[in-house]
């Protein structure tokens, strides 16, 4: 494993740490990118030192001299599945930006509820925050939000 | 013993999903392959199940490749038993599903979806192979972000992204460990790994079990990787919240079972500090899963809230390492997505029914529909642990393995968590099926005045619960099959024996 490899791991998973931390969705959808390319890179990088000759051509003399196969493999199967679910998420954050207009990630409606009933102290909370849904399976759905 | 039959389990729903895509247009066309692919799943795993448990543990390699090179496919009788009761579940709930009148029928994408859902799920039971088990748990998890999210309300969409998130997050982690244990080991088979891993630094390899543990710990919802799971789980539609609740936490907890069994037995090398952080883990999630469930105002919440607490049983028979606990754990494991399941759909029904999960806007259903009522009770009770129920005889093979094994706290903890269960199942109880109707005023319009539900619906509900009363009837067979399934675990050198041939030590 290269040194330069190693420090770009390090920053890819650094930087998408940091952006999966943030309030905003786009930047989660980019951290989970960053994210899922460090690991595909680290998988890379497992299989050994780079430069040696990926096909057996006779270059090099003993097989430990090619370079394995196997990481790069697991790599492309990581990276098939990162890119198909990444889509999925872009997807879904356009879904929520076209509900909400807006891209920041709420807090959760139940939490919240909870913890305003616990205030409130009184077994009738609020009222006009229950979900009207009647049928979960009625497609106009709740316009609490 | 190697067999193809291994594959069947994966690959029938597969191709049943890809037929069910072919034949989108026909709705009747579309269920009859989901039964028929999830039928023949169920018998050819109940057939694994009987010739495992004769012969033990069956091996396919796939295309030829001898093991470590290869990607086997491994059942041993805790595999087997979980493809039984999964298969059976994925079955009984599809059926539910059919007899849901809702969006769900209008929805092309939902059977295939949940073939291939099946698929993961069976996947990563057979699989032995640390990275095809990442892909099966990618099969199973891209199939289950669509179907939480299938019809794209708000709530949906909020809890969706919720979840997609934290899966994806897990799955990196997932990879992450992957590269490298293939970096220090220089395999991804898993009975090789064992045996490779048994040669490495020992800090190493507790680093490895860790990282393994918090993989599997966010899929299973243990105790400080668990906020995820009560917010998203109870937006999807009943039957899908049914199969998630049911089914893909016990994946998580199958994973953790196998791996830290298989890679990282305790004993030699050290790692027993290893099992203690389980057993401390099992307590906290136990503790803090009843205490979330007791704050809850929504059935399918305390509900969700309960799967962390039950999570946290099934950990601490792992946690005890012991063939009595581990065979609770595997008892606990059957009993619990049976019961959860059950629950969910009686969830789905009361839903049906009342237009609303939420207790508050829900009451009186024990006169109104007496058969949900009753429905709920059974599994309700056997949640709790009460005795004739399956969840007593569950519960009391942990609380004896954990007292044989001088754990007296962790048993204690077990306990007092099994009351609260009780206490907000009676709540549930008096919130939704006693008086109590209108004590709020119903924003919720009674849409449904059928009795009981449709009766597809109220059918499989009452065969699961019947499925659950038959874990009681057969405790001392199923108990011992669970024994059975404890020793192999416990015994990892007859897995890598199976797996890599006689040659290896």
């Amino acid at each position: 494993m290269s040194l330069a490899l190693a420090a770009v791991t390090g920053i890819l998973f650094a930087a998408g740490t940091w952006l999966l931390l943030q309030r905003r969705l786009t930047r989660i959808i980019i951290g989970i990118g960053l994210l899922g390319h460090g690991a595909n890179l680290l998988l890379v990088t497992s299989g050994g030192r780079a430069g040696n000759p990926p096909v057996i051509d006779g270059s090099a003399g003993s097989p430990a001299e090619y370079s394995d196969p196997l990481p790069q493999a697991l790599a492309l199967t990581a990276i098939v599945i990162t890119f198909g679910v990444t889509a999925f998420l872009l997807a879904l954050g356009y879904r929520s930006w076209q509900i909400s207009r807006d891209d920041k990630v709420e807090d959760d409606l139940e939490d919240r509820m909870v913890a305003r009933r616990n205030e409130l102290d009184g077994p009738e909370g609020p009222v006009d925050d229950g979900d009207p849904d009647t049928n979960e399976f009625e497609a106009e759905g709740d316009p609490q939000r | 013993m190697s067999t193809p039959l291994l594959a069947i389990p994966v690959v029938v729903p597969i191709f049943g999903a890809a037929l069910s895509i072919l034949v989108g247009i026909r709705r009747e066309l579309q269920r009859l392959v989901t039964i028929a692919a999830l039928s023949v799943s169920v018998v050819v795993s109940i057939i694994l199940l009987i010739r495992v448990d004769e012969h033990g543990h069956l091996v396919a390699n796939s295309g030829g490749w001898s093991a470590p090179l290869g990607i086997a496919l491994v059942v041993d009788r805790f595999a087997a038993i979980m493809l039984v009761v999964s298969t059976v579940v994925l079955l009984i709930v599809a059926i539910y599903a059919i007899g849901q009148a809702g969006e769900e029928r209008e929805r092309v994408s939902f059977h295939p979806l949940y073939l291939v859902l099946a698929s993961g799920v069976s996947a990563s039971f057979v699989t032995g192979d640390l990275f095809n088990l990442f892909v099966a748990f990618e099969m199973m998890l891209a199939a289950s972000y669509v179907l939480i999210t299938l019809g794209g309300r708000p709530d949906q969409v909020h809890a969706g992204m919720t979840y997609v998130v934290i899966s994806l997050v897990a799955s990196t982690l997932f990879i992450t460990s992957l590269a490298l244990l293939y970096a220090a080991t220089g395999t991804v088979n898993m009975a090789d790994l064992a045996d490779r891993l048994a040669d490495i630094d020992p800090a190493l390899r507790h680093g490895f079990s860790i990282m393994l543990l918090i993989v599997f710990g966010i899929k299973a919802g243990l105790f400080p990787l668990f906020f995820w799971l009560p917010d998203s789980y109870p937006t999807a539609p009943g039957p899908v919240t049914a199969i998630f609740a049911g089914l893909l936490t016990k994946v998580g907890v199958y994973a953790i079972i196998r791996t830290q069994t298989l890679m990282f037995p305790p004993g030699e090398g050290g790692a027993n500090w290893g099992d203690d952080v389980l057993l401390w883990v099992a307590a906290a999630t136990m503790i803090v899963g009843v205490i979330g469930a007791i704050a809850q105002d929504d059935m399918k919440r305390i509900l969700a809230f309960h799967i962390i607490s039950q999570i946290g049983y099934m950990i601490m028979g792992l946690g005890l390492f012991t063939v009595v606990g581990v065979a609770a754990a595997v008892f606990y494991v059957i009993h619990h997505i049976v019961v959860k399941t059950a629950l969910f759909l009686v969830a789905g029904l009361v839903d049906h029914r009342a237009g609303s999960s939420r207790l508050s806007s829900v009451g009186g259903l024990v006169r109104s529909a007496p058969v949900i009522a009753a429905l709920f009770a059974v599994p309700a009770l056997s949640l709790a642990g009460l005795p004739p129920f399956s969840g007593f005889l569950a519960k009391f093979a942990l609380v004896d393995a954990g007292l044989s094994q001088g754990s007296s706290a962790i048993v204690a903890v077990a306990l007092a968590v099994g009351l609260f269960t009780l206490f907000s199942m009676t709540k549930i109880w008096t919130g939704a099926f006693w008086g109590g109707a209108e004590t709020e005023p119903e924003r919720d319009p009674q849409t449904s005045d059928r009795f009981g539900g449709p009766p597809l619906m109220v059918l499989t509900t009452l065969s699961l619960v019947a499925i659950s009363i038959s874990f009681s009837i057969w405790a001392g067979p199923i108990h011992e099959l669970s024994q059975r399934a404890a020793e192999d675990l416990l015994n990892p050198a007859r897995y890598i024996r199976a797996v890599l041939g006689e040659a290896a030590p």
